[in-house]
């Protein structure tokens, strides 16, 4: 795509990313303000990702998109496409053959190395937002590291439901010090976020935020010592590749009322599968 | 408990001036508050009350003077100079502020447990088991019955609306609560009551009170010392029932003598 600079963005823009970026990393949790650009794409499809993908990415990199998990979505194709055309960069649906994977909603269920990148497209940065409408007294709140409201929210879930009822976007602390939101991927996938070996950044275009957690850092789920943090996942075997340690997604399967349980993670899935029907054959 | 500082002011006003343009809100106002006892800030509307209040506790900034607050260690602070973490702190802490209207305090949308147990967890309290225990406990000291604790505040009559205020500002045992008007707005019966209760939860826990009212009943009923203000001036100090027995300044006799009237 001629008229264009590599990936998209012009050279200047990316360096005010990349700033951003560096400035997220050495503050781990910490939301940096950053000029987010209009970007050829809605607000809700990932522009605060792919902008920090877009200053991150390099010729040799190679990118892989996923959308609640799947590769294949409409959103996840369409800014994979952009990159393979704006920057001419390879991309991939296996997580283990990617360097930079963008993501909305979900950790990709294979353990992700140090020579990866996780990019997450991120709504709404601001934890505290819900409880407290006040921007200048949210930031006063990170800055003295005042996150008690935060455990009157899980307190007020215990007190209603019996239990810390927050299946998406779980607060967590990071590096002992900032209240982050993890994006809306499931609770489930909270517990990758500790000390993945891959840097994980943060990127919320219409909020103009850039976040990180650095590689092999601290992040831990907010909870009570009475109520710990439990992971909570459907108690099936995906239906398609039988994994037991994958989040599921519920499929309708007829309009009947019947309906499976698979992996949410498709290259995941797919891997299991492809796996052991080499493993049946070479029976 | 705090008997070494007894003979130490709890806070002190040196000098204190703030003006709002023409205002003289305060005009070089002096005051001592010692450990345990209840002051009375009285004055007509205007006299500059909530201000001198305000100032007090910090959360206004004088255009000149000091205050000064003795922590339980025996340092003096300087509560304007103090860095703002400090100040919030303290303001979550061994300090309490008790609104007129309770809605400004209260989280509407949080249940009546959580408002009580907000100020133990931002102090890091971590075991759900007992926060749930001591706000049972701060419900039970305002006359709030345990089976209430899950309700949220918006089914709450006026007078229980400020009884939860104090229940929240006692969950960390303050030494020093400032109350602006705590019993304004509510009807006489109601009133009556709350005032009680102030009365035998301060007496019990020995809290010290900085207490702005323009009502001398209320003044008389729960005030050791009381400060006459007018125009921004402290007109008349002393113990509550000399001043108002027998009142030296034409202010407070004007002031005394409306409430006969009244
Ligand atoms: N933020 C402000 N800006 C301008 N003027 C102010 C401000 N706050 C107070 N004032 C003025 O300062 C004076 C003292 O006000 P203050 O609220 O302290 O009185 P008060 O004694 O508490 O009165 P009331 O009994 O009505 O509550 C008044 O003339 C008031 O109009
Ligand atoms: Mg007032």
């Amino acid at each position: 795509m001629s008229g264009y600079n590599f990936a998209y963005l012009d050279e200047q823009t990316k360096r005010m990313i990349r700033r951003a970026i560096l400035k997220a990393v050495a503050i781990p949790g910490h939301q940096v303000p950053f000029g987010a650009r209009e970007m050829p794409l809605p607000y809700g499809w990932g522009t605060g990702g792919i902008q920090v993908t877009a200053a991150i990415l390099g010729q040799d990199d190679v990118l892989k998109v996923i959308d609640q998990g799947a590769d294949d979505t409409t959103n996840a194709v369409s800014i994979r496409r952009f990159f393979a055309r704006t920057a001419g960069v390879a991309t991939t649906t296996r997580t283990t053959k990617a360097t930079v994977i963008q993501t909305r909603h979900r950790i990709p269920e294979t353990p992700l190395r140090a020579d990866q990148i996780l990019v997450y497209q991120v709504p709404l940065p601001e934890p505290l937002a819900k409880l407290e409408p006040s921007r200048a007294e949210t930031r006063q709140m990170h800055a003295l590291a005042e996150y008690g409201l935060m455990h009157v929210k899980l307190y007020e879930d215990i007190a209603r439901f019996g239990h810390i009822a927050i299946s998406y976007d779980y607060p967590v602390m990071v590096n002992g010090r900032y209240l982050m939101s993890p994006s809306p991927i499931p609770a489930f996938d909270t517990p990758k976020m500790h000390r993945m070996p891959a840097l994980q950044l943060f990127g919320a275009g219409r909020e103009k935020r850039i976040y990180a957690v650095p590689p092999f850092t601290s992040v831990r789920p907010l909870d009570f010592d009475d109520h710990p943090f439990r992971l909570i996942r459907a108690p099936h075997p995906c239906a398609l590749c039988g994994a037991r340690d994958s989040y599921l997604d519920e499929v309708l399967t007829d309009d009947r009322g019947g309906r499976m349980f698979v992996c949410s993670d498709t290259d995941y899935c797919a891997s299991r599968r492809d796996i052991a029907e080499a493993a049946g054959e070479a029976a | 408990m705090n008997a070494p500082l007894l003979d130490a002011p709890l806070l002190e006003a040196r000098d204190l001036r703030l003006s709002f343009g023409s205002i003289r809100a305060l005009d070089g106002v002096n005051a001592t508050l010692w450990p345990g006892e209840v002051l009375a800030i009285v004055g007509e509307s205007g006299s500059g009350k909530t201000t001198l209040l305000n100032v007090l506790s910090g959360r206004a900034r004088p255009d000149m003077g000091q205050a000064i607050y003795r922590d339980p260690e025996g340092a003096a602070h300087d509560v304007h100079a103090m860095p703002a973490p400090q100040l919030r702190a303290l303001h979550r802490s061994d300090w309490g502020f008790v609104h007129q209207n309770p809605r400004d305090a209260l989280r509407m949308g949080v249940s009546a447990g959580g408002n009580v147990g907000e100020r133990l967890m931002a102090q890091g309290a971590r075991h759900y088991g007992s926060i749930r225990d001591t706000a049972i406990d701060r419900l039970r000291q305002v006359e709030i019955s345990a089976d209430r604790i899950d309700d949220l505040p918006r089914t709450f009559s006026g007078g229980m609306l400020q009884r939860l205020q104090i229940a929240r500002t006692l969950a960390t045992h303050p030494r020093l609560v400032f109350m602006d008007e705590p019993t304004g707005g509510l009807d006489v019966s109601v009133q009556a009551r709350l005032l009680d209760l102030i009365r035998s939860l301060v007496a019990r826990l020995g809290i010290a009170v900085v207490l702005v009212t323009h009502d001398i009943a209320v003044a008389r009923l729960l005030a050791g010392r009381i400060l006459v203000m007018r125009h921004g001036q402290v007109v008349e100090t002393g113990l509550t029932d000399q001043v108002l027995d027998d009142p030296q300044h034409p202010y407070t006799q004007l002031l005394v003598s409306s409430v006969l009237q009244a």
